[in-house]
């Protein structure tokens, strides 16, 4: 620990704490456009620049370790005025387009400059000549808004480890751009978002699908359905005015009667399948064919992208199996459409999703027209869902808790924390002890697999045996698995590993690219909280034993892995280079 | 045989070199004498010695002869070889001499040949420090010798030496900085293609005293000839155990190898550096942490410039207290300048620190070019300060030059006079900067590219006050908030400047007048009918055919075709090509 001054107060810190970090401890806060928790600090934005007594030159607080009897200065006049300097530059780069701009009320940018009143424009305008980037479908780049914080290529090379976006040009043209000058959609880009949940203004957000949703709504012949992922329920509150992590399912299924969908549908229901047909698949590699392990989990579109497109090595090892909001997808327009004597061409699925990687996923393959249609029709992110209920004029908070529909609404707690890291993987254990065993799990929460370290293994005894886990969050972590995975495998050794999971965004689902702004571990840590207290409160925590599953299976699809469950809720995967140019 | 003399021979003149064409001609009168097997003729590149027409050096007797002309040349040879009458009257001698330290071999020997640069002395301080020396005690010669870091910045050498040498990671590397890009500099480069071996030899010790193992060159790939001899002397030096395992027996290992820079101007600011050689974008780190403590590839390395690894083979020779002898109280041994600009003699010439500034420019480089007044120095390059006439006796020291808004930089210098324009010089520099910006932080980026806005508004003759009240709030946000030094000091020609020119400023903006006529927009170029005397010399020399007309009715300038390039101000005789 050492001891320091800021701004008079004495602070006492562990070694090799920042000054901004340190300011932090005695309430000062010192503003800053780059540095972001996740992301090892930049230094580019030249904001959060402080006095220390007998130091020449101004430090930037966010990487400047604060150093034994420091005595720092964080604001006086001249610091502001630099600052203010520095914030009107940025401005004069950046087109005054608040009023029209998704982050509007959410854009650091305007907060700041709101926060130092600056009310005029000092330098003129500098109108930058840069492509707009809609290429995804997923992710919208508009460069002229990018204020070169570098968030974004940190996020893309250090936490994803994607490599698809990288500075390009220099001095006043430098820009953020995938190399080579090429579209987003022809780069490694695998479209997780989270640039977009990073970036400090409108330069990088989530494509925006509500028009089309709206319209949807409004064409009498539809007959709309939505469903809703886990990590949205617990998410979407940080917008609504409610504190991190409060679990809103009910309110949210409320909401949607009051937005006009026909049918309120939850993709935990499809989660429940998903656990069932993946923990098949996994019991019978597992005792059958361990040949085939390790089984690796592909409810991730971004990760399925990645190893697409960067592992061909692991493709055999991949679950076939779907993910979640597609089964419901694919079962809303089959099984619900017969039952209710829909015609599935009128029916229009919405899933409203974390990820922005989900509005890719709909027309990834064939297979995600199982129904002989386009299973799921549109993907909104939270984010999105959250400006749809402020338009409609719905007085949420008031709202009163509602239930899903029947058939494919009803789900357990296995299925609620898919949303986090480790969630699948401990679903997954539950029902596939059950299917090696024939007993209840004494402990059915799996404390190795929960937590937010970047690599999660754990030994699970299971009837004599040890079924090796690993769960990785946040594609640059998941290399370390798989290096260990192909190692052994060139050395024809045991796999290290007999079940991986893995979600590309920090935290899993929850902290993933189409979530409200300004998550940092402590959010996430609140809203995984919200789902781990929602598997709690469920009666039913196994997936297998939701009755409206065993009535699906009964009913319609017959055996997990049987025909129509191949059909259905499995799919292939392809590989091609990382860039497509 | 009997004992040759050996002549360096240079024209100095500073139109032409026909160096080679009087060394033919010295060689031949030679065989006419037959003398020729008493003598060897070398041309030398440079001699520190510039506009004094033919000069001959002798080495043997070490006097140099100057202002020699084909026709003296029997003479001389008959005077030199067979002690034949006298050429008393070519003798030299400067009268304030320049200081050969670093570039004492550059010019005398060959390079390439490593046997040239032993015969002065050359690895014997290698030899020295790795049989009779620590690593501490190196340093402690190095303290001694007070130098500082010849890149600009000015740290002690030592300091940053121990800071790595006190490392706990003992993975450490050296870094030579040869990534000169000051416009109008070629001082590393000088050495690198003139002394080579003092360069390595610096390497190895600053190795030997950090505890290094591994050196990198980090040469500019517009350095073809830098980098050519530098390999070649890497190759000498493996070849005669100077590098590589168990160096002249002493257990230590080093290994030398060069990284070529692709022209970015920011990759020689350190971290920046240190960045490019990782293979990575070339962008600044925040500091701390600082390189001796963890640079390349997190390793504590250093990274010193090319001009400070020239002398430290020297001060190991002769001892600390030798170069501290040599200097200013806090500015120790020499330095190298590169002078360019409005002056007679430009070119490369090493000088004490505590010189000062006149005494450089009217002294060794023969004041200003065409006799006209002196208007400014500039110093430290596009991130220097413009420093008036009447500061002329400022001396020539980090210190000195900080004082009166300079700075020391990596050594170039150069000399304006009244033609130039005080608005259109730190435009010019700062323009280098806004093209040299990496981008990474939004004061230099932003700011650079603002603040020259403003400057070309004004040298458009469209600057308002608050332009300069505006130019002052940039500048500080950039001093102060910028990430490196590249930011941090672009806006030093501007601000002084203004800071000693405010009337140049003060007319631009007012009287949208440029007195120098180099803010072209403003300027107009009109004949003076009464004065002119239709000889058409501005006609035919016209680039444009921008004037026209006839004897009978005179000749105009068409200011629309006008480039305003001022040629027809130049040439006129009569004085009537007015410039308003």
């Amino acid at each position: 620990m050492i001891t320091a001054r800021i701004n008079g107060i004495t602070v006492k810190v562990p070694v090799g704490t920042t000054i901004l970090e340190a300011a932090k401890r005695v309430q000062i806060k010192i503003p800053t456009l780059c540095a972001h928790p996740d992301l090892p600090a930049r230094a580019s934005c030249g904001i959060c620049i402080v006095k220390a007594k007998g130091i020449n030159k101004m430090l930037r607080a966010c990487c400047t370790p604060i150093e034994k009897d420091m005595d720092i200065i964080t604001h006086d006049a001249e610091i502001v005025e630099i600052r203010r300097t520095v914030i009107e530059l940025i401005l004069s780069k950046h087109p005054n387009e608040c009023l029209t701009c998704t982050r509007n009320h959410t854009c650091e940018l305007q907060q700041l400059a709101a926060d130092f009143g600056i009310l005029r424009e000092s330098f003129p305008q500098i109108e930058p000549k840069v492509p707009y980037d809609d290429s995804t479908g997923a992710i919208a780049v508009d460069r002229r808004k990018c204020i070169l914080c570098g968030r974004c290529v940190d996020v893309c090379q250090v936490m994803q480890n994607v490599w698809a976006l990288s500075f390009l040009d220099r001095g006043i043209d430098a820009r953020v751009a995938p190399a080579g000058e090429i579209t987003l959609e022809e780069s490694p880009c695998i479209r997780c978002g989270q640039c977009s949940a990073h970036c400090p203004t409108g330069a990088i957000v989530e494509h925006d699908d509500t028009p089309k949703v709206w319209a949807a709504l409004q064409n009498p012949e539809l007959h709309c359905v939505v469903q809703i992922a886990p990590a949205v329920r617990v998410a979407i509150g940080d917008i609504l005015g409610y504190p991190p992590g409060t679990n809103l399912t009910r309110k949210l299924y409320a909401a949607f009667r009051r937005l006009g969908f026909d049918s309120v549908f939850d993709t935990n229901f499809g989660a429940d399948v998903t656990i069932v047909e993946e923990g098949t698949e996994f019991v019978h590699r597992f005792t059958k064919a361990p040949e085939q392990l390790p089984l690796i989990t592909s409810c991730c579109p971004a990760w399925v992208d990645f190893m697409e497109k960067y592992h061909h090595d692991v493709v055999p090892h991949f679950s076939s199996c779907k993910s979640p909001h597609q089964i419901v997808g694919a079962l809303a327009k089959t099984f619900y459409a017969k039952k209710r004597r829909h015609d599935p061409e009128n029916i229009f699925v919405v899933s409203i999703m974390p990820c922005t990687a989900k509005k890719y996923e709909i027309t990834r393959s064939k297979e995600m027209y199982a129904s002989g249609y386009k299973d799921v029709d549109i993907v909104i992110t939270t984010r999105e869902l959250a400006r749809m209920i402020k338009q409609s004029g719905i007085d949420f908070n008031s709202l009163v808790d509602e239930d899903a529909d029947s058939i494919l609404g009803e789900y357990t707690g296995a299925a609620t924390i898919f949303g986090v890291t480790g969630g699948v993987m401990e679903a997954a254990l539950r029902t596939a002890y059950y299917a090696i065993t024939g007993g209840k799990l004494a402990n059915i929460e799996f404390e190795n697999v929960r937590g937010f370290d970047g690599v999660k293994e754990g030994a699970i005894p299971i009837h004599g045996k040890t079924v090796k886990v690993a769960v990785a969050h946040g594609i640059g972590n998941v290399e370390y698995v798989l290096n260990r995975v192909v190692e052994a495998k060139r050395k024809g050794e045991e796999p290290p590993y007999h079940f991986i999971e893995v979600m590309a965004c920090p935290g899993g689902c929850i902290g993933g690219g189409g979530q409200p702004y300004g998550v940092t571990n402590q959010i996430r840590a609140a809203r995984a909280a919200g789902l781990y207290s929602d598997d709690r409160d469920c009666a039913i925590r196994y997936s297998h034993e939701n009755p409206s599953l065993k009535a699906l299976y009964d009913e319609y699809i017959g055996k997990p892995l049987g025909e129509r469950a191949h059909h259905l809720f499995h799919t292939g995967y392809t590989t091609y280079s990382e860039y497509k140019r | 045989m009997s004992k040759q003399t050996i002549f360096l021979l240079r024209d100095t003149s500073l139109t032409q070199d026909n160096t080679r064409d009087f060394q033919i001609l010295f060689l031949k009168i030679a065989r006419d004498l037959g003398v020729e097997d008493s003598i060897q003729a070398v041309r030398a590149s440079d001699l520190g010695i510039y506009d004094k027409g033919y000069v001959v050096k002798d080495l043997n007797n070490k006097i140099t002869y100057a202002n020699i002309q084909e026709t003296d040349i029997e003479k001389f040879l008959k005077a030199t070889i067979k002690g034949e009458g006298s050429v008393d009257e070519f003798k030299y001698t400067a009268d304030k001499c320049q200081l050969r330290i670093v570039l004492r071999n550059c010019g005398l020997i060959d390079p390439e040949n490593i046997e040239e640069y032993m015969a002065q002395q050359g690895y014997c301080a290698l030899a020295k420090a790795l049989t009779e020396m620590t690593p501490e005690t190196v340093i402690d010669e190095m303290k001694k010798s007070g130098l500082r870091g010849r890149g600009g910045a000015g740290f002690p050498t030592w300091m940053k030496w121990s800071f790595a040498r006190n490392s706990l990671d003992e993975t450490r590397f050296v870094v030579c900085n040869a990534d000169e890009g000051d416009p109008g500099a070629y001082m590393d480069r000088s050495i690198l293609e003139g002394d080579p071996h003092a360069v390595v030899e610096g390497m190895i010790l600053a190795g030997f005293a950090i505890g290094a193992q591994r050196g990198f060159f980090y040469i500019r790939a517009e350095y073809p000839l830098a980098i050519k001899r530098i390999e070649t002397a890497i190759e000498q030096a493996y070849e005669r155990g100077l590098l590589g395992n168990d160096i002249l027996g002493s257990g230590f290992n080093f290994d030398l190898e060069i990284r070529l820079g692709a022209g970015a101007f920011v990759c020689g600011e350190e971290t920046a550096l240190i960045e490019s050689i990782e293979g990575k974008r070339g962008t600044p780190r925040p500091r701390p942490p600082f390189p001796a403590d963890k640079g390349l590839w997190n390793h504590p390395t250093i990274i010193n410039n090319v001009e400070t690894l020239a002398t430290v083979a020297q001060i190991i020779n002769r001892g600390g207290e030798w170069l501290a002898a040599i200097g200013t109280e806090k500015s120790k041994g020499t330095k190298v300048f590169a002078i360019t600009g409005k002056v007679k003699n430009s070119g490369l010439v090493e000088i004490p620190m505590g010189m000062t500034l006149g005494e450089v420019v009217f002294g060794i480089a023969g004041g200003v070019l065409g006799g006209r007044k002196l208007m400014a120095v500039q110093t430290g390059g596009p991130s220097g300060g413009v420093i008036p006439l009447k500061l002329i006796d400022t001396k020539v020291s980090y210190e000195h030059l900080a004082e009166v808004g300079s700075i020391m930089g990596s050594g170039g210098l150069i000399v304006m006079d009244e033609d130039d324009c005080m608005v259109d010089i730190p435009r010019f520099y700062l323009r280098f900067c806004v093209e040299e910006s990496c981008g990474k932080c939004a004061p230099c980026r932003i700011g650079g590219f603002q603040m020259l806005k403003i400057l070309d508004r004004i040298a458009e003759g469209k600057g308002v006050e608050a332009d300069l009240q505006q130019l002052q709030r940039i500048a500080k946000g950039m001093q102060k908030a910028s990430l490196c030094a590249l930011g941090q000091t672009a806006p030093n020609p501007v601000l002084s400047t203004m800071k000693y020119f405010p009337e140049e400023y003060r007319q631009h903006v007012e009287d949208k007048k440029c007195r120098a006529g180099k803010c072209t927009k403003m300027v107009q170029y009109t004949i003076d009918q009464t004065h002119c005397k239709k000889c058409k010399l501005c006609v035919v020399n016209c680039p444009v055919g921008a004037i026209s007309g006839s004897r009978e009715a005179g000749y105009v300038v068409d200011q629309v075709k006008c480039i305003k390039c001022g040629t027809c101000y130049e040439v006129c005789k009569f004085k009537a090509i007015v410039r308003k």
